[in-house]
């Protein structure tokens, strides 16, 4: 309502300012009027978000349409004024004037879906957060399995969004192929879905949990920081798992788990130490995420493995890959027992 | 306001002294030609018969298919976008990719469904990264040139199940292998040929980098697909 009345006041002004002139120029002074104040317009041009908050944007560009469509509106209405003057008689009144609210009903209710639309699915919301370079990218990968020796004041942690978003979906790939390769049957749901559901939910939902146990233990972390921080440490994970889905060691997985597994995990929680006081607190959020962290490579690895290396080595001998280990000279009666008891265990298992 | 209104008041001042002498004769044909034929060209698409209809947009997309096997710098993809090209790739793959048994015991072969969401929001996701990254390619352009790049992954869906006909042993494998790799990276370098120049140059990995994971998911279906016996 306030721009309908701005723009009556600037017209009224206009006005005012050129009844010194002949008539037939009156009009074509406003223009040029008009046409000045659209030198304010011109700043929607500036596509710069970058120092700006988003509301102040979304604000400035809902102001600028508004303004657009309240003067097509009122040129429109002009118009349909000017004939509604020529119509004479009910059919054309009825006519028109169902036309007119018809249309007001129609702008409005445009109107109100464009502001919640570039309200809430406004993109740029999220641009500050992909304001990456490669290189960047690069060392903060190398720097999440680098653990930080200063802990007595807080240390940086770089809020984007870009690094940890294309971690969490090569994880997906790489889940994809490790349970192709080890033939697991999902009953209720299909591969795709539980692979993205279990990366995706990993990162939202244990950096939710560990932004929670922050805010208890009064540790100086933000959301988009701890989404950060958790989503690079996923790179650990990631080469762990890369190198044991083609690779069946049993050993490898331990050494690489601790190794690996273990330096990025220090590294999250040398941040996380540098911004908590106290020691229970410290204890607490980094006890918690050191153990999620582990335990849900641990997960990954053995979820989606080969359950029944036991039968493949004695059973289907020419098939045997070259890495995996050659079954031991046991008796038969021996052999099918264990044979028996292992096939019955796996049965179990995946009934359940 | 003021001033400036003064300073350009002398520029049109002085066309207020103008008037037109009476001994010139004004005169004119002020009647606008009404030009029934621009009226009849906008619906001239709907009174032609079907056939034409089909075909126009089928050589529309065929062309477009050429664009993509020889990729040059040419704009006619991100210009005249469509999105049936993709759709009809989409579904063909994901009919390849379902096999012909519909065995319940059978194991992690995608359904179409499957495929098709993969497919289809895996495109949005890489487009709104591009754009994020500050792209100046439009939401639907991307998407048909994500959805045009698959071309080459069904050409090699389809040598590939020729390919499995023959047996299914080492030989097969490393033949399939082969032009899986191929035409992945066939897709990936066509689609970065379209994409990468709306990217500022010094960010181009970050396009390319989940292309290159969208494709090899697709492409490692492929590979994986074996046909109930």
């Amino acid at each position: 309502l306030y721009s309908r009345t701005c723009l009556c006041k600037t017209m009224s002004a206009s006005q005012g300012s050129t009844n010194t002139n002949t008539e037939p120029w009156s009009s074509f002074d406003n223009n040029i009027i008009q046409g000045r104040g659209s030198a304010v317009i011109d700043m929607e041009n500036m596509d710069d978000t970058s120092g700006s908050s988003f509301e102040d944007m979304g604000e400035m560009h809902q102001r600028m349409k508004e303004e657009e469509e309240v003067t097509a509106e009122a040129a429109a209405t002009e118009e349909d004024n000017g004939e509604y003057g020529d119509f004479l008689g009910m059919k054309g009144l009825k006519g028109q004037l169902g036309r007119q609210v018809a249309d007001e009903v129609w702008q409005a209710g445009k109107r109100q879906a464009s502001k919640a639309f570039n309200l809430y699915a406004n993109i740029d919301i999220l641009r500050p957060y992909f304001d990456v370079e490669p290189i960047q990218v690069r060392n903060r990968l190398i720097e999440s399995l680098i653990p930080v020796r200063i802990i007595n004041f807080p240390q940086k942690v770089a809020g984007e969004l870009y690094g940890p978003m294309m971690l969490v979906f090569t994880m997906v790939a790489i889940l994809l192929h490790g349970m192709k390769t080890s033939g697991t049957v999902i009953r209720e749901g299909t591969l795709m879905g539980t692979a993205i559901g279990t990366c995706f939910g990993y990162w939202l939902g244990v950096s939710s949990f560990i932004y929670f146990l922050s805010y208890l233990c009064n540790a100086q972390i933000t959301m988009l920081q701890m989404l950060s921080l958790l989503g690079y440490g996923l790179f650990g994970h990631c080469m762990v798992l890369f190198i044991t889905y083609n690779v069946h060691f049993h050993s490898l997985f331990y050494f690489l788990w601790l190794v690996i597994g273990g330096l990025s995990t220090l590294r999250m929680v040398a941040v996380l130490i540098s911004r908590t006081v106290g020691q229970t607190p410290r204890l607490i959020l980094c006890g918690t995420l050191a153990a999620l962290h582990m335990l849900f490579l641990l997960y990954l690895h053995f979820a989606y493995h080969k359950m029944v290396e036991g039968i493949l080595d004695t059973l289907e001998g020419p098939n045997i890959p070259p890495i995996q280990r050659v079954a031991r000279d046991v008796p038969v009666v021996a052999s099918a027992v264990v044979n028996a008891t292992i096939k019955s265990i796996a049965a179990v298992v995946q009934s359940q | 306001m003021a001033e400036v209104e003064e300073s350009s008041k002398p520029m049109f001042a002085g066309l207020s002294d103008i008037s037109i002498s009476e001994d010139i004769p004004v005169e004119g044909d002020i009647s606008v030609p009404v030009s029934s034929h621009n009226a009849d060209n906008d619906f001239s698409t709907l009174d032609e018969p079907v056939k034409d209809t089909i075909l126009r947009d089928l050589r529309a997309v065929g062309q477009k298919f050429v664009h993509v096997m020889y990729p040059k710098k040419s704009s006619a993809l991100l210009r005249d976008w469509d999105l049936w090209g993709p759709l009809i790739l989409c579904v063909t793959l994901a009919l390849m990719l379902q096999g012909g048994s519909v065995d319940s015991e059978e194991e992690g072969r995608p359904q179409f469904a499957e495929v098709f969401v993969i497919i289809w929001f895996g495109s949005v996701i890489i487009t709104l990264n591009s754009k994020l990254l500050g792209g100046t390619i439009s939401f639907f352009q991307s998407l048909c040139v994500l959805g045009y790049c698959i071309l080459p992954l069904t050409v090699a869906m389809i040598v590939c199940r020729i390919v499995l006909v023959g047996g299914s042993g080492l030989v097969s494998f490393v033949v399939r292998l082969i032009v899986v790799t191929a035409s992945f990276s066939w897709s990936t370098f066509a689609s970065t040929a379209f994409l990468a120049d709306s990217q500022p140059p010094n960010r181009k990995a970050l396009v390319v980098y989940p292309v290159f994971l969208f494709y090899f998911v697709i492409g490692w279906m492929i590979l994986t697909f074996s046909p109930s016996q």
